[in-house]
C-alpha cells in the first residue's frame, strides 16, 4: 500500500489527489445507499437517530399486502418482458447481422429508437395508445399487467438485440456452413452452431433486460391501470405521501438482489463484458 | 464480420422466420403509438374523452409561447449543467481507472456500475433521506460552520450564530444534484472505454519531451479521448434532458423540467393534444442532438 517504490509517471492512480477524488465519488455514489440500508435495520420511526436494531420494518414490509403485491407483480412483469424479449432481440439481431433486405437502415435505425426516445414520450405514447385500443384493465392476475409488459418488451428487445449481435460479429460463419455441408438443416444450424456460441450474450441481454424492467417508473407510471401497481410505483407513492421505515426494507431486499444479479453476471461474463453492454 | 450478407430473396423461410415477429412488433407497439401521439400533437379536444384530429398547429404555436419556451431553455440549461458537473467529476475517475493496477481495475468497474444497475427510484429516496432537513448531510454542514465558529473565536472574534438547518431539498440545486448522482455512472463508462484504448507510450512521450502533466493531459490525452467524451456527453445529456422523476421528487415549484409538463398535460390538465405536441418537441430536440453527434463523428472520419 505505501510507497515502496516511486510513482512512475504513468501511474496517475497511485497519487494522492486522484486517490481521494475516486474515493469521494465513490462516497457519492454510496454514502446514500449505505445509509438507506442501515437504518433499514433501526428501531426508529425517524430516520436520523441510531436507536438500535430491529427487524421490525422487513415484518412490516413483508406484512404490508400492497407493497408485496408491488413486488411481486414488478419481479413478474420482468420475468415475462426478459423471456419475450430475448426471443424478439435475438431473433432481431440474427436479421440484422445475417440478411440484406430493402430498407434495412430504416429498420435498423427505427430499432434504436425506444433506446433513444425519452422515457415520458413512449409513456405518454403507451397511455394514448391502450386508452384508444380500450385495452381491459380489470383482468384477472397475470394478464391485467399484459399492457405493462407489452410496453416494457418494447424498450427492453432493442438492447438484447444490440448485446447479441455485439456478439454475432465474432461468430465464423464457416462453422455454420460446415454444419449445413455435413447434413443439418437450417434450424439444426442455429440450434447447435449458433445459438451456443451466443449463449454469453443473451445471459447477458436476459440480466439487462431484467434490470431494465424491474427499474421502470416513468413508463409504468403511464401504463397501469387503477388498480395495477408496481414496485418503484409503489415506492413513489409511498415517497410522496409519506416517508416509512418499511420503504428503507423493502427498497434494502431490491438492492441486495440486484446486487446479487449482478454477481451471477460477473460469474459469466466477467467485468469486462458487462462494462462492454454498457 | 465473416462472409457477406445473404440477400433475404435466396433465403425466404429463415428471413420469414427471424424478420416476422421483431419488425411486427416494432410496428404493433412502437410505430403505431409514436403515430398517434404524433396525430393527436395536431389536434384539438372536442369532448372530454374526444380528441378531433383537425391538422390545427395551434399545439405548437402554444408551446413557442414564453413560458413553454423558458421550461424548455431551462431544461436545456439544467441538463447542460448536470452534464458538465459530471464530466469534471468523470473524468478523473476515469483516469484512475485507466491506469489503476491490472487488479484493481474490475473492481473500480464494478464499483461504477453497480449504482447503475439499481433501481433508479431507490437511489433517488436514498439521497433525499440524505439530504432532508434533518438527514447528514445538514448535519454535516452543521459541523462545519460549528467548526468555523470555533476558529472565529480563536482568533478573538465573535462565534457565528447557532446553525439552522438549511433546505436542501426542493429546490434547483437539489435537482442538479440528483441528476448528478444518477448520471455519473453513464458518464465515466464511455471516458473509460476511450482512455482505455488510447496509446499509453504517446503521454510517457510527451512526458518525456518536456511537458508537463497538465499540458500533457490538454495536448494528448483529452484529443485523443474526444470520441469518448462527446459520446459521455451525449449518453448523459439525452436522458437528463428528458429527466421526469428527480425535478418532480427533489425539485421545488420553479424547477420543473419539460418531462413534468408533459406529464401535467396528461393527468392533471388533461390537455393530450398539447402534451402530444411538446412530446414531439422533446423528441425533435434529441434527433438535433444526435445529428450534431453523428455529424462531428463523420467528420473526424474523413478527417482521417
Amino acid at each position: 500500500m505505501f510507497n515502496r517504490t516511486a510513482i512512475a509517471p504513468l501511474e496517475y492512480t497511485r497519487k494522492l489527489w486522484m486517490r481521494s477524488w475516486v474515493g469521494l465519488t465513490m462516497l457519492f455514489l454510496y454514502a446514500p445507499l449505505v445509509v438507506l440500508m442501515i437504518f433499514s435495520f433501526n428501531d426508529s420511526k425517524r430516520n436520523v437517530m441510531w436507536k438500535g436494531f430491529t427487524l421490525k420494518y422487513y415484518e412490516k414490509a413483508l406484512n404490508n399486502d400492497s407493497l408485496v403485491e408491488a413486488m411481486v407483480n414488478s419481479l413478474t412483469i420482468a420475468f415475462l418482458a426478459t423471456i419475450i424479449s430475448l426471443v424478439i432481440g435475438a431473433l432481431a439481431a440474427v436479421m440484422l447481422w445475417r440478411f440484406r433486405f430493402p430498407f434495412k437502415g430504416l429498420v435498423e435505425g427505427t430499432m434504436s429508437l425506444p433506446i433513444i426516445v425519452p422515457e415520458i414520450c413512449l409513456g405518454v405514447a403507451f397511455l394514448i395508445f391502450f386508452a384508444k385500443l380500450d385495452w381491459p384493465t380489470d383482468l384477472a392476475w397475470p394478464l391485467n399487467l399484459s399492457a405493462i409488459t407489452i410496453a416494457h418488451i418494447t424498450f427492453c428487445f432493442p438492447f438484447v438485440a444490440m448485446v447479441v449481435r455485439a456478439r454475432l460479429a465474432s461468430f465464423n460463419r464457416e462453422e455454420e456452413e460446415a454444419a449445413k455441408d455435413l447434413g443439418a438443416t437450417e434450424w439444426q444450424a442455429f440450434r447447435d452452431v449458433l445459438l451456443p456460441h451466443i449463449k454469453p450474450s443473451l445471459v447477458a441481454g436476459a440480466l439487462l433486460a431484467f434490470t431494465l424492467s424491474l427499474d421502470d417508473f416513468v413508463i409504468t407510471f403511464f401504463t397501469s391501470g387503477p388498480d395495477t401497481i408496481t414496485f418503484p410505483v409503489k415506492v413513489y407513492s409511498m415517497v410522496r405521501f409519506s416517508v416509512t421505515p418499511e420503504v428503507n426494507a423493502a427498497s434494502t431486499i431490491l438492492i441486495i438482489l440486484t446486487v446479487a444479479l449482478t454477481f451471477i453476471a460477473l460469474k459469466y461474463q466477467g467485468v469486462k463484458g458487462i462494462a462492454e453492454t454498457h | 464480420m465473416s462472409g457477406a450478407l445473404q440477400d433475404w430473396k435466396s433465403q425466404k423461410k429463415p428471413f420469414a422466420a427471424v424478420a416476422t415477429a421483431p419488425v411486427f412488433w416494432l410496428g404493433l407497439f412502437f410505430i403505431a403509438p409514436m403515430t398517434i401521439v404524433w396525430l393527436y400533437s395536431f389536434g384539438q379536444n372536442a369532448g372530454p374523452a374526444d380528441i378531433n384530429i383537425s391538422g390545427t398547429l395551434d399545439n405548437y404555436k402554444r408551446a413557442t409561447e414564453w413560458l413553454y419556451l423558458s421550461i424548455f431553455l431551462k431544461s436545456f440549461a439544467v441538463a447542460a449543467l448536470t452534464t458538465l458537473i459530471c464530466l469534471i467529476i468523470g473524468f478523473p475517475v476515469a483516469m484512475a481507472i485507466t491506469f489503476a493496477a491490472p487488479k484493481w481495475r474490475p473492481w473500480l468497474l464494478l464499483g461504477i456500475m453497480l449504482p447503475f444497475w439499481t433501481n433508479l427510484l431507490i437511489r433517488t429516496y436514498a439521497l433525499m433521506a440524505l439530504m432532508g432537513t434533518n438527514g447528514y448531510m445538514n448535519k454535516g454542514l452543521g459541523g462545519l460552520w460549528e467548526g468555523a465558529s470555533w476558529l472565529r473565536t480563536l482568533v478573538g472574534m465573535q462565534p457565528l450564530e447557532a446553525w439552522t438547518p438549511v433546505q436542501l431539498l426542493y429546490n434547483n440545486f437539489a435537482v442538479v444534484l440528483g441528476l448528478v448522482y444518477v448520471h455519473l455512472p453513464f458518464m465515466v463508462l464511455p471516458l473509460y472505454s476511450a482512455l482505455d484504448r488510447l496509446d499509453k507510450s504517446l503521454i510517457e512521450a510527451s512526458l518525456d519531451l518536456g511537458a508537463g502533466h497538465f499540458k500533457t493531459f490538454m495536448k494528448i490525452v483529452v484529443p485523443l479521448a474526444a470520441p469518448g467524451i462527446f459520446a459521455g456527453v451525449m449518453i448523459t445529456l439525452v436522458p437528463a434532458l428528458g429527466a421526469y422523476l428527480t425535478p418532480d421528487l427533489m425539485g421545488g415549484t420553479d424547477s420543473q423540467m419539460i418531462a413534468n409538463v408533459i406529464e401535467r398535460q396528461f393527468k392533471r390538465a388533461n390537455d393530450w393534444p398539447f402534451g402530444a405536441a411538446l412530446s414531439f418537441l422533446l423528441i425533435y430536440a434529441m434527433f438535433i442532438l444526435i445529428a450534431l453527434q453523428s455529424m462531428r463523428a463523420n467528420k473526424v472520419k474523413e478527417a482521417r
